[in-house]
């Protein structure tokens, strides 16, 4: 049994937390508000308004599964090195839901700032004497700047939405964030028709700020300052990146069923298509079909690129799980299509609405029988955006399923990125005859091998020419796809799938290395682990640790992967699973004892990983090396200050 | 002098001579006997007799010996075996790609009734142009002859034990109409020349046609009582209408005779002529005139065959989704891929 999926654990010793020192420019708030409370202009505000003053920004929503009414949390990041990853332990609090106000505050490290509503029955000041607290009169604030009118039936709807921006304005004051930055910020989040909305909400805003001049103490011992300089960003979630990756990969039918999180995914995908792929007289380069279920949704692809189109769907956990039967399909029929996994907390519903990178193993070998895929692992929203793109040409270039997986903490968070650049390459085709190529060779097999790298020509349907027929099955087939059930037709068969998938490998996004040869350490990672496993490498390299990094970025497993293990002495494989599921990859195909010098570090409690996650078990393992035994797990400390679990949700 | 071994077709402006051939396929595998085989031969008639043009032609299947039928005709069109009972879904992806092409999708009655009756359903709601022929012969041949849901209520098991069916089956034709197909129809594998007329009209109709043929499987469903066997289907089918297919001829005008009941034109510009054989009230373009005969039938316990509903005015899912009259298969990048300035521009609002 690969030892890789014994779910042992074993906590080291607990490394209490220091206070903080005051600091500029390295800032984490975390809000916590109710879900449908409007929250989210009030925090996309604050985030451009960092953006603006040139501060490298991250936002996540930690949300659960619910339409409206169950907790919900927003972190904010502001970092001059710019380390845009999850961060544990926030410097300030915005108490706005009072269900969670308990145990946000007693999960708060010695020395935080937090900022509660006035009107709780609950006074927080009472649970703890270690950090600082803020009532501030939320209400009469707003009202203030936003007067009650009796005329208005949606004033009260209107209030509550408004008052989220009294903390902007708070905290604009106490961490000296620049009101025209916030001002900016706000008027980006009411374009157009919404503008006179945006007028009531900088009201709100100033409110808070001038109450935070004049009410707080005069330290300010967590703030910003801007960064000279000019940079040009974008903002843009994984998901809106990736669908911009369909609108320029040349998708022409994209298939889907609704599913957390990757619903936005098409949804934005329709939006671009509908804007920029339908001509003068409103006819359509694309289709989009919300198909009855996933099974549909990826019958619907299989067929569309069998019949040529460029086709993809998107889906998460549960959704890949109901494709399996077709992607099997796919793989023995060599037919194009790409699914993206958008992946969230499983097994089952699990927990929709948190993040994972469960299905990494699952989607290698979907299917039945011997299968193994193509996978693409983006790291950052711009991969998000070029790797679908990629993934369309590759399932054209070797006629077979291609996965993107992406994540929940990709594809749902906002992240700061240079502006994506436009394709260098042209679509790729594949191996497709025309009647003028039958004509010219005056012959077709649809399963011959006929340049020795296992990728067969095919015809399209609608092909005039009396050779470019053939019929796809799934059952066993020769090199003419008659079917056979010889064994020697069947072994060459996958014999060549098996070649296909060599020829495939050098040809994917390699991985990316990061040599330090100081270092006898390695770290592997990939997808969006990326942004704590950079932060925990300085933290490390602080602590005398030196490290180099491999980002894994496809599978199957390039050369370079392997060789990276050989050159260092212990590798920690980093990912967001249990069951460290890209380490057991590695188990099955490192030879001798190289395997042995792998350690998984694996974080999977639904909250994107932080830095700290990664480095605590590293360093309890490096400074008493002869711990025995593994998986690190992470201490209990860290799982005590998790989130607090919400209710159950309704789905 | 047309050459018999030779057909000519005609297809969007231009003609080519085609082999007979093109239009057979592979010999069968299936049993001797069964429906199935007829099916195919008629479907072979019918595809002769239009002279569709086969290369623009895919013949799509789920899983059974039904689904295996699409080696036996059209060898010059692409065939795609797919999934028990996801044939609808692979059959809409296709037409997606290329709305230019004829879609004859070949199903049984455990591919489309059980394991498909989602997609099934889903492929009718949204009227996709595709002939779907359902060869029902009440049991799953394949896997030796377990019941369908379209089985007989009381029927039993054909091997020792013969376990009893305890539920009653679903009319599939019902089942079509109440989700949205435009064509719907009813036949025997038996009946020859329905068959043919039934299987021209639901090639010249451009939506969702339904043809659900009895078509009696001889190892595990063709006994005294069952009602997919061939000797009941013979004795208590009960043709609707006398069945005429006109194609589009443009030299000759279609002749109007005074007290013919139904004539309706297809896509096409064929002709479908329909004289009442029975039911006289019968309107094809009501649903719900459709589905009170076929209530009706039940109770009789007789089996009508022929065009049961018919509508040509509703668009099809291609139309819907209006896209380019290119095959979106065919695209050039120019059209799949906007200019670098729809990037830039884009950039600029994030
Ligand atoms: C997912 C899946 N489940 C089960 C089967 C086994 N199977 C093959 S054919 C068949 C039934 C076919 O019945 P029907 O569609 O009526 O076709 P017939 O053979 O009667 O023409 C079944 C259950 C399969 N191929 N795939
Ligand atoms: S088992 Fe039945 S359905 Fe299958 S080929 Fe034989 S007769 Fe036909
Ligand atoms: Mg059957």
């Amino acid at each position: 049994m690969s030892p890789a999926l014994t779910p042992v654990q074993e906590s080291p010793a607990e490394i209490q937390p220091a206070g903080f020192t005051p600091s500029v420019n390295d800032l984490a708030i975390k809000v916590g508000t109710v879900n449908g409370s409007g929250s989210q202009s009030a925090n996309l505000a604050i985030l451009r308004a960092l953006y603006s003053m040139g501060i490298p920004c991250s936002g996540k929503n930690v949300f659960p599964s619910n339409i409206e009414g169950l907790p919900t949390w927003f972190h904010l990041r502001a970092s001059a090195q710019g380390y845009v990853g999850h961060v544990l332990d926030p410097r300030i609090l915005i108490c706005m839901n009072e269900a969670t106000a308990r145990d946000d505050v007693l999960a708060l490290r010695p020395g935080a700032l937090c900022v509660y509503r006035d009107d709780f029955d609950l006074d927080p000041r009472t649970l703890r004497g270690d950090i600082q607290f803020f009532p501030v009169p939320f209400l009469k604030l707003v009202q203030e700047a936003y007067p009650p009118d009796k005329t208005d039936k949606l004033y009260r709807d209107r209030l509550r939405k408004v008052v989220n921006m009294v903390y902007v304005g708070v905290l604009a004051s106490m961490c000296q964030i620049e009101m025209e930055a916030i001002e900016w910020g706000i008027r980006r989040e009411f374009p157009g028709r919404k503008a006179r909305a945006g007028e009531v909400n900088i009201n709100a805003a100033a409110a808070g700020f001038r109450w935070a001049e004049a009410s707080l103490p005069p330290e300010r011992p967590y703030t910003v300052a801007r960064i000279p300089g000019s940079w040009n960003k974008i903002l843009i979630e994984g998901n809106k990146a990736a669908a911009l990756g369909v609108l320029f990969g040349g998708a022409s039918v994209l298939t889907w069923y609704p599913i957390t999180p990757s619903s936005s995914l098409a949804e934005y995908a329709e939006d671009f298509l509908k804007h920029h792929r339908v001509d003068a007289n409103g006819k359509c380069s694309f289709a989009i079909v919300q198909a009855e279920d996933e099974l549909a949704a990826i019958g619907m692809a299989v067929g569309a690129g069998w019949a040529g189109a460029r086709a993809l769907t998107a889906t998460s956990g549960p959704g890949t799980s109901l494709m399996a039967e077709f992607v099997g399909l796919a793989y023995f029929a060599e037919i194009p299509v790409v699914i993206i996994d958008v992946q969230r907390m499983g097994p089952s519903t699990g927990l929709p609405t948190r993040t994972s990178q469960g299905d990494v193993l699952k989607l290698h070998m979907l299917g039945h029988g011997d299968c193994r895929h193509l996978v693409l692992l983006p790291g950052s929203v711009e991969e998000c955006y070029s790797f679908t793109i990629e993934s369309l040409d590759l399932a054209q270039r070797f006629q077979t399923p291609v996965f993107m997986a992406s994540d929940l903490d990709l594809g749902m968070n906002l992240w700061l990125t240079d502006p994506f650049r436009y394709p260098d390459r042209p679509l790729a085709r594949g191996k497709v005859l025309t009647k003028e190529d039958l004509d010219r060779l005056g012959r077709f097999e649809r399963y011959r091998d006929a340049d020795g790298d296992g990728v067969c020509e095919r015809t399209l349907p609608g092909t005039e020419h009396p050779l470019a027929a053939y019929f796809t099955r799934g059952t066993g087939h020769n090199e003419k796809s008659g079917y056979s059930e010889r064994p020697d037709d069947w072994k060459r068969n996958l014999d060549r799938l098996a070649r296909k998938l060599q020829t495939a490998r050098p040809q994917l996004p390699a991985p990316v290395v990061d040599d330090n040869p100081h270092a006898r350490v390695g770290l592997i990672a990939y997808g969006g682990t990326h942004y704590a496993l950079v932060e925990a490498r300085d933290l490390l390299a602080a602590e005398g640790i030196e490290t180099s990094y491999c980002r894994v970025r496809a599978l199957p497993l390039a050369d370079a992967v392997f060789q990276f293990i050989e050159r260092h002495e212990r590798v920690y494989v980093v990912e967001q699973n249990r069951d460290a599921q890209l380490q057991t990859l590695l188990h099955a195909e490192l030879c001798g004892t190289l395997a042995n010098r792998l350690i998984p570090v694996n974080h999977y409690n639904g909250t994107p990983i932080a830095a700290e996650n990664i480095v605590r078990p590293i360093l309890a393992r490096e400074q008493s090396p002869c711990t025995s035994g593994w998986p690190v797990a992470e201490s209990a400390h860290e799982i005590d200050r998790a989130h607090p679990s919400c209710e159950p949700s309704t789905e | 002098m047309p050459n018999p071994a030779t057909i000519t077709v005609h297809d969007n402006g231009h003609s080519f001579n085609l082999p007979t051939l093109a239009f057979q396929g592979l010999p069968s595998t299936l049993c001797k006997g069964c429906g199935h085989n007829s099916i195919t031969s008629h479907l072979i008639e019918a595809c002769k007799s239009l002279a569709v043009n086969p290369y623009k032609t895919i013949k799509m299947s789920g899983i059974g010996c039904s689904s295996k039928t699409p080696a036996y005709f059209l060898s010059a069109s692409h065939g795609f075996n797919a999934l028990h009972g996801r044939m609808p879904s692979v059959a809409t992806g296709a037409m997606l790609a290329n709305h230019k092409l004829l879609c004859i999708g070949i199903s049984g009655d455990g591919d489309t009734a059980n394991i498909g009756m989602g997609q099934f359903m889903h492929i009718c709601r949204r009227n996709v142009p595709i002939v779907y022929i359902i060869e029902n012969n009440g049991c799953y041949g394949l896997t030796k002859g377990q019941f369908s849901a379209t089985a007989d209520l009381h029927a039993h098991l054909r091997r020792p034990g013969g376990e009893e069916n305890q539920v009653p089956p679903f009319d599939l034709c019902e089942q079509a109409i109440t989700a949205g197909a435009s064509f719907v129809a009813r036949s025997f594998a038996g009946d020859k020349k329905q068959m043919i007329a039934l299987l021209k009209a639901a090639i010249a109709h451009r939506g969702t046609a339904v043809l659900d043929v009895i078509s009696p499987c001889v190892t595990f469903n063709d006994f005294e009582g069952s009602t997919k066997s061939w000797d009941w289907a013979r004795a208590h089918e009960s043709p609707l209408h006398e069945l005429g297919f006109v194609p589009r001829l443009p030299e000759i005008e279609v002749e109007q005779t005074p007290g013919e009941p139904v004539r309706v034109q297809l896509h096409d510009g064929a002709w479908i002529t329909l004289k009442a054989l029975r039911h006289e009230e019968h309107n094809v373009s009501s649903r719900a005139s459709a589905l009170a005969l076929l209530e009706e039938s039940h109770e009789n316990g007789e089996f009508v065959t022929g065009l049961l509903y018919l509508n040509t005015t509703t668009p099809n899912f291609t139309e819907r989704l209006t896209l380019v009259d290119t095959p979106l298969a065919l695209l050039s990048e120019d059209m799949l891929r906007p200019k670098p300035e729809v990037l830039e521009k884009i950039m600029q609002t994030l």
